[in-house]
């Protein structure tokens, strides 16, 4: 039994006796590494953050939006990545040091092939995983069918609402992070509570809502004693990433969670401004989860980052992007095979461009994911079918 | 058998705190309802949770007429004097949205006038709680109206319409314009014609900041408002338009915009000038608009500058998807998840018969027998449930404080205006009965199960906090809930050590979840 694992169970121990009638989990036989996914939801600016720096046309396009190519001498430019691409600077302290590290990887024109260019369509379409054509079930999200393929894994979305992507199958934990409070039903009321839901489609939601809200509260309340000590603690998605590591490094396995603010139509700024702040604070977020899940824990965790579709390669009238296709996925974590990017690329021009618009999608999200899900959990070809059905994996040697 | 140990107790034990409080005036009324299942389950369904009083009120008028009522409610607010009084005292009710949003505009310009960066910051502060605050009197004055108004389906299709078109506080001046946004453009129409709502929220500021059309010109197009209209507010995604529509739609849209405060109006040569609209805050620039020809949904739309928004907007509400689209959202939300394809036709065709009249549609939705068998079963949302279990707890007895509801709906991430992207919150039940949704829920109900929670302590230091319990047993629930109860809830009752923990227990109750 790793260390891991015992105090897993002694987590475990204590939770039980707090809750009378939730359920008991079995001690995981873990075949495989953590996975936190990390959807950006609003399509955030691909073209922006990870920047093809040899394409004169990214210059010609972006005439207020773009990042200087790589110059050591200026803080404001791109930080260089290979000869094609660069990294969005405001993202030099927290995510390109995991690249310096060979801890990431990005994925660029990777997407879907639903051309809809709506948020909550596209949404949806990535997170059930399933193919576009055909009926669809929103009752069945990729996470979901993942989990139910996984042995002994613990699935939990760090979410106020519960995502569609873990939707079917077991009832998977959701609990938001921003505001973690000492419990005020007591354990008789919690268990009269679960009374009432007895045999009700609710039950296990009930007892699952009380089992988690006691496990989260009781990793987290040391935290929240130290924190109340500290002058500075973390703020925003931070604090919510710190405490997912806290979370993950202990009790959860399988984990989802979404960031918002990333629809910029309208005055995104440039090396600084709005997207810039936003990506500090994601940086920061993931770099982060990183430190407090700490190095052993790193080595066994992989992180991936979803978005729903790029955005118009040209910038618009408002210094702004509008909706697009193609986008670039990070995967990091310590197995990764890092500081390289993985999968087909197009050169990028106006004759690449997808309907003269937006980046081509050239790496399927569901090739993508299953490959990756293939190479992490050995998964066979007939899981790897019921996580992502009628999608063939590519196999991009990412861990 | 339905006088068990439990309910006197707790009703006994009720009666005793609140004597010693001096506090029980809801306590006068306690005779026995009249009113059937049915009829009670209707009441809890068109309203925010019932009360003794609006079963009193459906009593009086009969199921039917007062139903009626309800789809045609005439004008005016009809609210108790002391809920009344606390909207009129409320900021928003003493200064227009025009002069909030001139007045901190020109305040703002000040600010970014001062050379001390602390002495900035803390002008900047200041200005985000002057906005905070105006936020805060919309979400308040919609709460006081939704626990206390007579016209409560009004009130639940002004929630659901501010849903449908959606605007989120947090961008920009949002804040200083949501309330006269629902007060203004969407709760006037909220059972009227849904034409007349789509071009009233086209026409506010608070749509255009929103989605970004006041940033819509020639030769600087932004199709954001343009894609959410069809996508969200009509027709529906996949319902046929193409990406080509999107962008005709948004050349349609250049031009409509919000004014530019404490600025010079534009200027316009004589050819211009007939077609600039000023009206409030809401403009027509035609200097920003292209007046070439559209092709839009296979309509050609000839350039003719506002004229052009007005035909778009009648071919989208004419569109059999937008019926269709409409109908599928009100019965999701009236009648819980899935609403069956029949129904959904039988109200689309009321749309397109009636030109989308909103109240006919409802009325169709009300007459089938799906929606009476429905009644009782749909999960209630956050702002369904705490202002259910508010309004369960003191009925007319009004409270002085929305600030701990707002928390609440907040907690339970169905905040009021916080809906950060267009598609609103979630009609469907599996968006809010997770788990750490249940358990914020029970956490709340023993808040509000315990004691006034704040719902009685006036805004201010030093105002003292008005003694009140929440009454959850009173006629109705004796002779409308009590009977209804199954036995688990019934047992798990019995149990209860103490009136706030029953009424704990109550609020969790499976049966309490539900309308």
């Amino acid at each position: 039994m790793t260390n891991l694992d015992r105090r897993h169970i002694l987590t475990l121990g204590a939770a039980a006796s707090l809750t009378t009638a939730g359920r008991v989990w079995a001690a995981p036989t873990r075949n495989g590494p953590r996975i936190l996914v990390v959807f950006l939801r609003g399509a955030y600016d691909a073209a922006n953050v990870v920047i093809p720096v040899s394409s004169d046309f990214y210059y010609q396009s972006r005439p207020t939006l773009q990042i200087a190519r790589p110059d050591p001498a200026n803080p404001d430019a791109a930080l260089p990545l290979d000869a094609d691409w660069g990294l969005h600077p405001a993202l030099a302290s927290t995510l390109y040091p995991l690249w310096q590290k060979r801890q990431a990887v990005f994925v660029p024109f990777a997407g879907t092939d639903d051309l809809s260019r709506s948020h909550f369509e596209t949404q949806d379409v990535i997170e059930m995983g399933q193919p576009l054509q055909g009926q669809r079930n929103f009752g069945s999200g990729f996470m979901s069918r993942l989990y139910g393929v996984l042995n002994g894994a613990r699935p939990i979305a760090f979410t106020d609402q519960p995502p569609l992507t873990f939707r079917g199958g077991a009832q998977v934990p959701n609990i938001g992070l921003s505001q973690v409070n000492k419990p005020g039903v007591d354990d008789r009321q919690a268990r009269l509570i679960q009374d009432m839901y007895k045999g009700q489609a609710l039950a296990q939601s009930v007892s699952e809502g009380f089992q988690v809200r006691d496990e989260v509260y009781q990793t987290l309340s040391a935290e929240m004693q130290e924190a109340n000590r500290d002058a500075i603690s973390a703020k925003g998605f931070e604090l919510s990433t710190r405490r997912i590591a806290r979370l993950m490094k202990t009790d959860y396995t399988l984990g989802f969670v979404d960031v918002g603010g990333w629809d910029t139509h309208v005055n995104q700024g440039a090396a600084k401004g709005y997207l810039a702040d936003r990506l500090s604070e994601l940086g920061r977020g993931l770099a982060g989860f990183v430190d407090e899940i700490g190095p052993e824990a790193w080595n066994d965790t992989l992180v991936v980052v979803v978005s729903e579709f790029g955005r118009t390669f040209r910038e618009n009238g408002n210094r702004g992007t509008d909706h697009g296709h193609g986008s670039v996925y990070w995967v990091l974590g310590g197995p990764v095979k890092g500081g390289r990017l993985a999968g087909d690329q197009a050169r990028v021009d106006a004759a690449s461009l997808n309907q003269g618009r937006d980046y081509p999608v050239l790496t399927d999200y569901r090739a993508l994911l299953g490959g990756l899900f293939q190479r992490a959990y050995g998964l066979d070809r007939g899981q790897l079918d019921t996580v992502f059905p009628q999608a063939a994996p590519k196999d991009l040697q990412i861990v | 058998m339905r006088k068990s140990v439990s309910r006197s107790l707790g009703g006994a034990a009720c009666v005793l705190v609140l004597g010693a409080l001096g506090a029980g005036p809801a306590l006068a009324d306690s005779a026995p309802l009249a009113l059937g299942p049915h009829d009670l389950a209707l009441l809890d369904r068109i309203t925010w949770g019932s009360t003794p009083a609006s079963a009193a009120e459906m009593e009086r008028l009969g199921a039917k007429r007062w139903l009626q009522d309800q789809l045609h409610p005439g004008g005016g607010d009809r609210l108790p004097p002391a809920a009344q009084a606390q909207i009129d005292a409320l900021p928003i009710s003493h200064e227009s949205m025009a002069d909030a949003v001139t007045r901190i505009d020109a305040e703002t310009k000040v600010d970014n006038q001062i050379t001390d960066p602390a002495a900035k910051q803390a002008a900047q502060k200041t200005r985000q709680q002057e906005m905070n605050e105006l936020g805060k009197a919309a979400a308040a004055r919609s709460l006081l109206r939704d626990l206390y108004s007579q016209d409560q389906l009004k009130e639940q299709l002004t929630w659901f319409w501010m849903n449908h078109f959606n605007v989120h506080l947090g961008k920009r001046d949002i804040r200083a314009m949501v309330g006269d946004y629902e007060d203004h453009a969407v709760r006037p129409r909220a059972l009227g014609h849904f034409r007349d709502l789509l071009e009233a929220t086209l026409r506010h500021p608070a749509m255009l900041r929103y989605l970004d059309n006041d940033q819509n010109a020639a030769g600087h197009i932004n199709e954001n408002y343009a894609r959410e209209i069809m996508e969200l507010h009509t027709m529906g995604v996949g319902s046929g338009y193409t990406q080509q529509d999107v962008q005709e739609l948004a050349r349609i849209l250049t031009g409509v915009g919000v004014v530019n405060v404490n600025r010079e109006p534009p200027r316009f040569g004589p050819a211009k000038q007939a077609f600039y609209i000023r009206d409030g805050l809401f403009e027509f620039n035609p200097n920003r608009h292209d007046f070439g020809d559209k092709m839009f949904l296979g309509h050609l739309i000839h350039g003719s500058g506002y004229g052009e928004v007005r035909q778009a907007l009648d071919i989208l509400a004419r569109e059999p998807a937008t019926a269709h689209h409409v109908s599928l959202q009100l019965a999701t939300y009236f009648m819980g998840d899935d609403p069956p394809a029949a129904v959904v036709d039988k109200m689309a065709r009321t749309f397109q018969s009636s030109g989308g009249d909103i109240a006919k549609v409802l009325q169709t939705l009300f007459e089938t027998r799906e929606f009476d068998r429905s009644l009782g079963t749909a999960f209630k949302d956050p702002v369904h449930y705490g202002v259910s279990a508010v309004r369960a707890a003191y009925d007319q007895r009004v409270i002085v404080n929305t600030t701990p509801l707002q928390n609440w709906l907040n907690r339970m991430a169905e905040g009021l205006y916080n809906h950060q992207t267009p598609d609103g919150y979630a009609l469907a039940s599996a968006a809010w009965s997770g788990p750490g949704q249940m358990a914020a829920r029970f956490e709340i109900a023993r808040q509000i199960g315990s004691g006034s929670a704040g719902l009685f302590r006036p805004d201010g230091q030093g105002a003292p906090d008005q003694p009140a319990f929440p009454l959850l047993q009173n006629a109705l629930y004796f002779s409308g809930i009590d009977p209804s109860l199954s036995d688990p809830t019934r047992a798990a009752l019995g149990q209860a050590v103490s009136p706030q923990d029953w009424n704990t227990l109550f609020l969790s109750s499976p049966e309490f979840m539900r309308r």
